[in-house]
């Protein structure tokens, strides 16, 4: 049992235990608050540099496995958990946690507090911390974490080449402008019987254009909007072709940038599988899974614009917009089976329904 | 859209008595529907039969009826009070039951009231079988191959025709699945078939493909008119599919599903109450195949259930609440969180700590009992702990519990060989998870016990953690690093000592963390806490930050309900928090039982959920610091405390440690006798068999025997021989007690309780009850009068000056409760309890006098003369009040029903009425009694009742009844003139004898006594077994027969008597 440390940008300290991959890493420290779903949330790419925290104590309980990746690879680099299962059961199981952790480099630290870490995010804000083990120099960490900040990391995880995932039966040709997206996204919409084309994120309006695409969405991410500022530039362009367009997280977020809006950060972000959300067009308020520390601005969002069309039931932010000017609409949230099953109607289908009519 | 605004006067049905399977949750779930109707300004008129609830408090409603809960008396209620609507959701499967029959007779809709909560529809749908089974079908969701059937043989011809051995049969419409079980055969197919066929109301069984096995999963859901919905809650019992989930061990959350699964069977929870348009509460019971992604509907539950109260302290989600909301109008996104103040109800709570709910079962004291687990529900009541990690939370339950154990280590398991071990793995009973531990110990394989169990191996590795720390704990030092191991899967100190025959080195205290229902991502406002250890300890930091520098009071609760210390106990700990709270002092609970009020997040100002063990509480007094606790109102669980918190120099409030030893010690209470010149039955301590003859020959048979120390009479007997004193003696010692056996002069004489509240110069005996049945019968289980009934001037004098000498002498200061037996005109005293009891919710809603209210005053201080209150006996209210037991024998197979010394009732009802016969006949209608005026009664009686008898069976056939007889007793009564049928003996005539003629149908009440019991293979065992089968009424007094013919010949109804609403008193 090697010990390690969590250094935080505050300069609060949590003794814990290593596991999974050795080594220091920094990054910015993340809570969710789902029990399940560990393997999908390592693989999500909207987690991407970030060190996660669980704040469910008991983490690897069912192993992991191949199948349950939300994408090609992982992307959380640090992972901070009360107690690891070193003998999980589950007849899907293929190994166990610490392994998948070592296997994808993904830097562990367990045995930690980890109610009392979430109560300093969740009152001064998510900030930048390190896992580290043995003796180190923390006034230089400090001094790294104060600077610490990933530059775009949705390049580092978004297709740098296109990728078709053909429909058994192809009613429309989507395409996905890629930020970090993940597979449930393709299966959802391959489901519904769009054949969909990943983009690299930058792809033009003129490129897509000339590909016949009926409709494109803007993928989730990681990152600060406000960073992809040639992103908004290029969606702006998109948004004149006049396609149906389905934001989705940093996809809404960038989508309602290039409509004059403006973002904001959370103080501790939404991140987790129980977000209530009002729909405010069905009358409706449903369960969500979130994990984005940037919303829209909804006082920034021109009338003329377009409305906003969801709402957190708990802090009142924008969860959804709908566009009054293009055929558009994005939400924050994930458009997933966690909400479809308690909502009204899934927004993939509202997307389908979008293509049919703007196609007729 | 908020209020209704066609609502402005409910109706809220309770659940009647506490049976197993319908207990404490529904009155935690009515009172916090009372709570937010009168919240809402709307009027609430309340029917339970159930006296010792807090629903049925004069807080709770505006007209509260205590009267039996059977249709006609509901339609009175109604048209009394003509309420505009009737709840129908939070009275368990009884209220639930009535409100569907007055909305399907039409009763509701002539009377104008509306049906809220649920609509018929619904309930037929998830209730019905086969509507139920249509409906899953219709929307894609698996059921478990099965068909409902109405006689044997088509249960027979289904099942080996199309689904196989074995199979699972359950009646339609029975609580806790009364009747049900598993058949590996077509001799037990036929058996059980029967009796389920009978239970049931419709006559309806449903017969089903056994999946023993799987795992079993739950949901909770919530949804609302809109149809917004939210699963609260998911749950994984530990015992897989085959027992039943009020028996099984259960966490929260589910724990060995992977996201895929959990979703899926979430997907499936939604859809299925979407689909029966559930407003309100909705439990979800799925099974899930061990090794693929198949799955099953098990039932859903659409109301507030056990399940759902356990989920609601499990995450701090009031469901039971929020429901009412609901059906009143409002939607999940109108509904605020009030632990967060700043979310809505439409946010699945997210949890950051392993629940762990552990049944608490009666086999302690029915020690003849079939301990075997599984389609029907025997448990009494549970316990939940909250803990960082399984192996914590398994600890801290097992030792709340109150077991007598402190480890998962069961001293009978530990002197088995490895094969004995082996094989007990093989037995589903209450104690197979101990059986799981030994097994463990000895080296048998997680994979082995998981063949022969079927629990998942993560709990079976979990139990190893356990295993292997205590090896280590055994066979290493014990260093800081070990110490905080072994507190981290939730070790006393004590225990850690122990095992490891060393010292601790460096105490730690435990730090308690908080419930929030949002793993800590928004601040809490309703501190409810548990513990745990580690460094940052939030209640300290609650206290500092939000100390409001008031006084503040700590108040044990009574922990798991069981026979002997039920729901009663809550009652009394949340009035005195109640006033505490008037008072201005801060109000602080501790207690594990999630089924009650007092662990609702806001009864108190501020929960413990945590276990009532010395250290636990230790630690909590250590966080809190309190100014003074209170012992009296938490039952035996709390007084057990008192010693230990006297030592430690804790500032107990009202009687003090000394007092209780005094009369709880059988030398000192003797000195204090003989002092007050008050005569108890003669009697002897004695700690060995051999002392107990010579004691029991010395004061001559029958004798009392009981260990000291107890509740409920628990081990208690009555010995006519030495054989008796050999068998007890044997079950006495065998539980391990460190106190001596008392053996007392058995007086069959008159049985009168007195309640009492003294400030230490006087004493308020609000009412003197007098029990229907001679002594011998344990107080519990006797049906009391108030007032009392027979007893003179002089010796109601007499009793009242010996309760005050007695409470005087003890310096009590609060209530205490005295047991008295009059004996040839002479009062001796039998015990004394400085403390509350089971009678002190009943009396004080008679009587009109708050009496935990004036007792947690007086402990702090007050007088009964400034309270207003004059001294002595207080004035009758001008009714008769009748508390009339309830059991639950039909649940526990193999249990002698013959009432005696130790107490077997589960609950109690209240008959209130002008007159002794007409609040009798009241009380026996409510506890469940058909009151059949034609027909037949079997007698069959000992030796020395038969003299007794002839009256009684002379009132029966001037009625008219038709009687039968056992020789013996034919033969007396007809020797008096009185015609009895012979009926030969089960040994004698095959296919003629007691239990071929309880068969027949001819029989509408049993009256059988018997010098011997217990053992199921005696005759008279089995007579009564088979009335419990067929629900035919069985006397085991002769009082309680005379009583009940009396009632009978009486020739009314319940309908002829008059309501009465209690508020008025």
């Amino acid at each position: 049992m090697k010990k390690g440390t969590l250094l935080l940008a505050n300069g609060v300290e949590f003794e814990g235990v290593c596991f999974g991959a050795e080594g220091t890493v920094i990054g910015e420290v993340v809570f969710t608050t789902s029990a399940v779903g560990y393997q999908e949330a390592l693989s999500d790419p909207a987690y991407h540099g970030q060190i996660l925290l669980q704040t469910f104590p008991l983490i690897g309980n069912y192993g992991t496995n191949d199948e349950d990746y939300a994408s090609a690879s992982c992307h959380v680099t640090g992972y901070l958990v009360r107690e690891w299962c070193d003998t999980p059961s589950n007849f899907r199981m293929q190994d166990n946690i610490d392994h998948f952790l070592k296997k994808h480099g993904i830097i562990g630290l367990c045995g930690i507090d980890t109610r009392r870490l979430t109560h300093i995010l969740r009152e001064q804000g998510t900030m930048n911390g390190v896992i580290f083990s043995g003796e180190a120099d923390k006034a230089a960490l400090l001094e790294q974490l104060k600077s610490h900040k990933l530059v775009r990391p949705a390049a580092d995880v978004a297709v740098k080449e296109p990728v078709s995932y053909p429909a058994k039966q192809e009613a429309y040709r989507v395409a996905v402008l890629d930020f970090g997206y993940d597979r449930s996204l393709v299966a959802e919409l391959n489901r519904r019987g769009c054949s969909v084309t990943v983009f690299p994120a930058l792809t033009t309006a003129e490129q897509i254009k000339q590909l016949g695409m009926d409709g494109i969405v803007l993928s989730d991410g990681p990152g600060n909007p406000e960073d992809y500022t040639d992103e908004v530039a290029n969606i702006k362009e998109i948004t004149a072709l006049g396609l149906p367009i389905f934001g989705i997280s940093l996809g809404h977020q960038l989508l309602a940038m290039a409509m004059g809006a403006k973002t904001k950060k959370l103080l501790h972000g939404h991140r987790g599988a129980s977000q209530p959300v009002v729909d405010l067009r069905h009358g409706r308020t449903y369960v969500t899974a979130q994990n984005h520390g940037y919303i829209v601005d909804k006082e920034s969002l021109s009338s003329d614009v377009g409305t906003v069309s969801c709402l957190n039931a708990n802090d009142k932010s924008c969860e959804g917009i709908d566009y009054l000017s293009i055929p558009a609409f994005s939400v924050q949230f994930r458009p997933n089976v966690i909400q479809y099953r308690s909502a009204p109607e899934s927004e993939y289908d509202r997307f389908v329904q979008m293509l049919a009519r703007e196609n007729a | 859209m908020p209020l209704r605004s066609d609502i402005k006067k409910v109706l809220v049905i309770g659940s009647g008595p506490i049976v197993i399977g319908q207990a404490a949750e529904f009155d935690y779930a009515g009172t916090q529907a009372c709570r937010a109707l009168k919240q809402e300004g709307l009027e609430v008129v309340l029917i339970n039969s159930n006296p010792a609830t807090i629903m049925t408090d004069k807080a709770m409603a505006d007209k509260i009826y205590i009267e039996p809960l059977n249709l006609d008396v509901v339609k009175r209620v109604i048209e009394i009070e003509r309420p505009d609507s009737v709840l129908s959701t939070l009275g368990g499967q009884t209220g639930l039951t009535l409100s569907m029959q007055l909305a399907e007779e039409g009763f509701l809709d002539k009377m104008g009231v509306k049906l809220l909560g649920a609509n018929p529809e619904t309930i037929h749908r998830a209730e019905d079988r086969q509507a139920f089974k249509d409906t899953m079908e219709e929307i894609g969701e698996p059921c478990i191959p099965s068909k409902v059937v109405e006689t044997v043989e088509d249960a027979v011809s289904y099942t080996e025709g199309t689904i196989g051995y074995p199979v699972i049969i359950r009646p339609a419409f029975t609580l806790g699945g009364t009747g049900g079980g598993i058949a590996h055969n077509r001799e037990e197919l036929k058996e059980i078939a029967g009796i389920g066929l009978q239970l049931s109301p419709i006559t309806q069984v449903l017969v089903e493909k056994c999946i023993s096995g799987w795992k079993e999963i739950e949901f909770e859901v919530i949804r609302d008119r809109k149809g917004n919905i939210i699963t609260v809650c998911s749950m994984e019992n530990v015992d897989p599919v085959g027992v039943h989930t009020g028996d099984s061990i259960v966490v929260a959350p589910a724990v060995t599903l992977s996201a895929k699964e959990y979703d899926m069977l979430r997907t499936a929870a939604l859809n299925m109450v979407s689909a029966l348009k559930v407003e309100g509460g909705c439990n979800c019971q799925f099974a899930l195949h061990p090794s693929s992604m198949e799955y099953a509907v098990i039932e859903v539950n659409p109301r507030v259930s056990r399940s759902s109260a356990l989920a609601s302290k499990a995450t701090g989600y009031p469901i039971a609440k929020v429901a009412t909301k609901i059906a009143i109008g409002y939607t999940l996104d109108e509904i605020l969180n009030q632990v967060t103040g700043k979310t809505y109800a439409c946010f699945e709570p997210a949890i950051d700590y392993l629940v762990l709910k552990f049944p608490k079962w009666p086999f302690d004291k029915f020690v003849y009992a079939e301990r075997t687990l599984g389609t029907q529900m025997k448990a009494t009541g549970e316990v939940m702990s909250i803990g960082t990690s399984f192996e914590q939370s398994l600890m801290k339950a097992v030792r709340g519990a109150e077991l007598g154990l402190d480890t998962m280590n069961l001293p009978e398991y530990a002197a088995l060989t490895d094969e004995q071990v082996y094989e007990k793995l093989h037995d589903c009973d209450d104690q197979r998870i101990f059986a799981v531990f030994e097994a463990l110990k000895r080296g048998i394989t997680p994979e082995k016990i998981h063949e022969i169990t079927m629990i998942d191996n993560w709990f079976l590795y979990k139990m190893q953690n356990l295993v292997k720390l205590e090896q280590r704990l055994s066979n290493e030092p014990l260093t800081d690093e070990l110490y905080k191991q072994a507190k981290d899967f939730g070790y006393l100190d004590g225990t850690i000592e122990k095992i490891s025959g060393q010292t601790i080195a460096h105490k730690r205290y435990a730090s308690y963390k908080m419930v929030d229902t949002c793993a800590a991502e928004f601040e809490a406002e309703t501190p409810y806490f548990y513990s745990t250890y580690d460094e940052e300890n939030e209640a300290k930091e609650f206290l500092e930050r939000k100390g409001s520098g008031k006084k503040k009071i700590l108040v044990f609760g009574s922990g798991p309900i069981r026979i002997g210390q039920g729901i009663e106990f809550d009652y009394c700990s949340v009035h005195c928090v109640w006033s505490l709270k008037e008072l201005g002092y801060e109000a602080v609970i501790c207690n594990n039982n999630p089924e009650t009020v007092s662990t609702d997040f806001d009864t108190g100002d501020r929960l413990y959920f945590d276990p009532l063990n010395k250290e636990d509480v230790w630690n909590i007094i250590q966080t809190e610091q309190p100014d003074g606790v209170v012992v009296q109102f938490g039952g035996q669980t709390a007084i057990k405390l008192t010693k230990f918190l006297n030592e430690k120099g804790v500032n107990i409030l009202g009687t003090g440690a000394d007092s209780i030893d005094a009369a709880e010690d059988r030398e000192r209470f003797d000195e204090v006798l003989e002092k007050l010149h008050i005569p108890r039955p003669k009697g002897h301590t004695v700690f060995t068999e051999e002392e107990a003859i010579n004691a029991a020959n010395d004061l001559g048979y029958p004798v009392l025997m009981r260990p000291s120390y107890v509740l409920g009479g628990q081990n208690m007997i009555i010995a006519h021989s030495d054989k008796d004193i050999t068998e007890y003696m044997a079950i006495i010692t065998s539980h391990n007690i460190e106190n001596p056996v008392l053996i007392d002069k058995y007086m069959m004489g008159t049985e009168v309780e007195v309640d009492a509240i003294c400030d230490g110069t006087d004493y308020l005996i609000p009412g003197i009850m007098e029990h229907i049945e001679r002594a011998g019968i344990h107080s519990g289980d006797s049906i009391s009068v108030y007032p009392a009934r027979t007893l003179s001037d002089k010796i109601k004098k007499t009793i009242i000056d010996y309760t005050g000498k007695l409470a005087m002498e003890l310096k009590v200061i609060g209530l205490v409760n005295i047991q008295y037996v009059v004996y040839n005109d002479e009062v001796y005293v039998i015990e004394v309890n400085p403390r509350s009891s089971r009678t002190v919710p009943y009396i004080s809603k008679v009587t009109g006098v708050p009496m935990v209210d004036l007792a947690t005053k007086i402990m702090l201080g007050a007088t009964l003369k400034e309270l207003g209150y004059q001294g002595g006996l207080y004035p009758d209210a001008g009714y008769v009040a009748v508390k009339v037991p309830v059991f639950s024998f039909e649940k526990l197979h193999d249990v002698d029903t013959h009432l005696g010394p130790e107490m077997k009732s589960t609950g109690e009802v209240l008959g209130i009425a002008k007159t002794l016969d007409e609040a009798l006949y009241k009380g026996l209608v409510a506890a469940g009694y058909k009151m059949k005026k034609k027909g037949g009664v079997f007698i069959t009686v000992r030796d020395t009742d038969k003299q007794e008898i002839i009256a009684v069976a002379d009132k029966f056939s001037q009625m008219g009844f038709e009687l039968y007889a056992t020789a013996g007793t034919a033969n007396t009564l007809n020797k008096n003139m009185i015609a009895a049928n012979v009926v030969r003996k089960i040994s004698e005539d095959p296919a003629n004898n007691p239990l071929t003629l309880l068969d027949s149908g001819k029989i509408d009440y049993v009256i059988s006594t018997s010098a011997k019991g217990r053992i199921p293979a005696r005759d008279s065992v089995k007579i009564r077994r088979k009335a419990v089968e067929h629900s035919i009424a069985c006397l085991t007094s002769i009082d309680t027969a005379n009583a009940l013919a009396d009632c009978l010949a009486m020739d009314k109804t319940v309908n002829d008597i008059e309501l009465i609403d209690i508020t008025k008193i």
